[in-house]
């Protein structure tokens, strides 16, 4: 009855999702706000937002690495995480339309908000130099979106269902599903500000949030169901890295 | 009979345990229904399965007068993007493959010496 996954299932499924992108590669664009999209004023607006959050992702990376190199495997792999998952374009039927998760729940759980921005940045910026996915002068309102509130709204969902005791494949569930939400929210408060020229604000961002809602709400439930499945598997093979992240009280867990 | 209907029970007792089993197969589901739908889409003019970076975000900023300019690297030229996408896979793959490995390798290193 026990929930296990042998390293080489676990890879075939790795293979299966990242393969899977391949095919869809001609509609390879998704929520990143695309080079040009914002005027100047408020690219920079966004960029000086982001430039503090990814100053205390380096020093959080420096500062644990230098107490822990076990910590490492983690960052590396949750970077990796991070930029297949936020290059690849999934289609909605119920929608007609192809977007992404954010893998910025599952980031922001398990090495904390500040590495878990660090990564999406440096992901952000492979994409939008090399994969015409997202842009340079809109990299920092892709940071904030995805990177910042992606992150924080996935490490906080997670904490706070924890302090009732809610359980972890339920708490993981709803912070991979608000990741996702917060993300889009933003993106539609970017896009509105930096467009709206004369128009209002709220009408726009209304607008923008609601054509969202199609393709983000699946998606967002695939990506709480996908950062639920990835704290269990994790729980199962290696409680004690949870436990040394600070994910689980030792007690919780059944080292 | 009677052995059925208790397993039956085990299994309704233990739903929590199942509840992992169950997150697995419904994101294989939603990835199976997704990929059965674009390979069975039907082939229409209009470009099929647009990203909401043009039915949504491009749309709305062209309403408005912004209009998405040029990568400064634009690799969105023919079957480019699909090698760089094949490339950035293979490679994003890999790394999450071999640090996965490292993390499960130092678990089996410390069960060998006793520490667990």
């Amino acid at each position: 009855m026990k929930f296990q996954i042998s390293n080489f299932k676990f890879q075939i499924i790795f293979l299966f999702i990242s393969s899977f992108f391949l095919f869809l590669v001609d509609n390879a664009h998704a929520m990143h706000i695309s080079e040009g999209i914002l005027p100047f004023n408020w690219a920079l607006f966004w960029s000086v937002i982001a430039v503090p959050f990814v100053a205390w992702g380096l020093y959080k990376l420096k500062k644990l690495s230098a107490i822990d190199l076990s910590f490492k495997p983690l960052v590396g792999l949750m970077a990796a995480v991070v930029f297949i998952i936020s290059c690849m374009p999934i289609p909605v039927p119920t929608a007609g339309t192809c977007s992404h998760p954010c893998g910025t729940g599952i980031s922001g759980i398990l090495v904390g908000p500040a590495i878990s921005i660090l990564i999406t940045a440096v992901a952000l910026l492979i994409q939008a130099l090399f994969l015409a996915h997202g842009g340079l002068t809109t990299w920092g309102a892709d940071i904030v979106s995805m990177g910042v509130m992606g992150s924080f709204a996935g490490y906080l969902t997670f904490k706070a269902l924890r302090s009732i005791k809610i359980n972890l494949a339920v708490s993981g569930f709803m912070a991979g599903l608000f990741a996702d939400w917060a993300t889009y929210f933003t993106t539609s408060v970017e896009l509105a500000s930096g467009i709206k020229g004369d128009s209002e604000f709220m009408p726009l961002f209304w607008k923008i949030l609601i054509a969202f809602i199609p393709t983000q709400l699946p998606l967002g439930i695939l990506e709480g169901a996908m950062t639920a499945g990835m704290v269990i598997l994790l729980y199962k093979k290696r409680p004690d890295l949870l436990v040394k992240m600070r994910v689980l009280k030792a007690e919780e867990a059944a080292i | 009979m009677r052995f059925q209907i208790s397993n039956f029970k085990f299994q309704i007792l233990n739903l929590k345990s199942q509840i992992p089993r169950l997150l697995l197969f419904c994101t294989s589901a939603a990835l199976f229904l997704c990929l059965t739908a674009a390979a069975f889409a039907e082939e229409t003019k209009e470009p099929k399965w647009p990203g909401v970076d043009e039915s949504v975000v491009e749309k709305y900023a062209k309403e408005h007068g912004r209009e998405a300019r040029e990568p400064f690297i634009n690799t969105d030229q023919g079957d480019l993007l699909l090698f760089v996408f094949l490339l950035a896979g293979t490679a994003g793959g890999f790394i999450a493959g071999y640090y996965w490995k490292e993390l499960m390798a130092n678990r089996k290193q410390q069960r060998t010496n006793g520490n667990i």
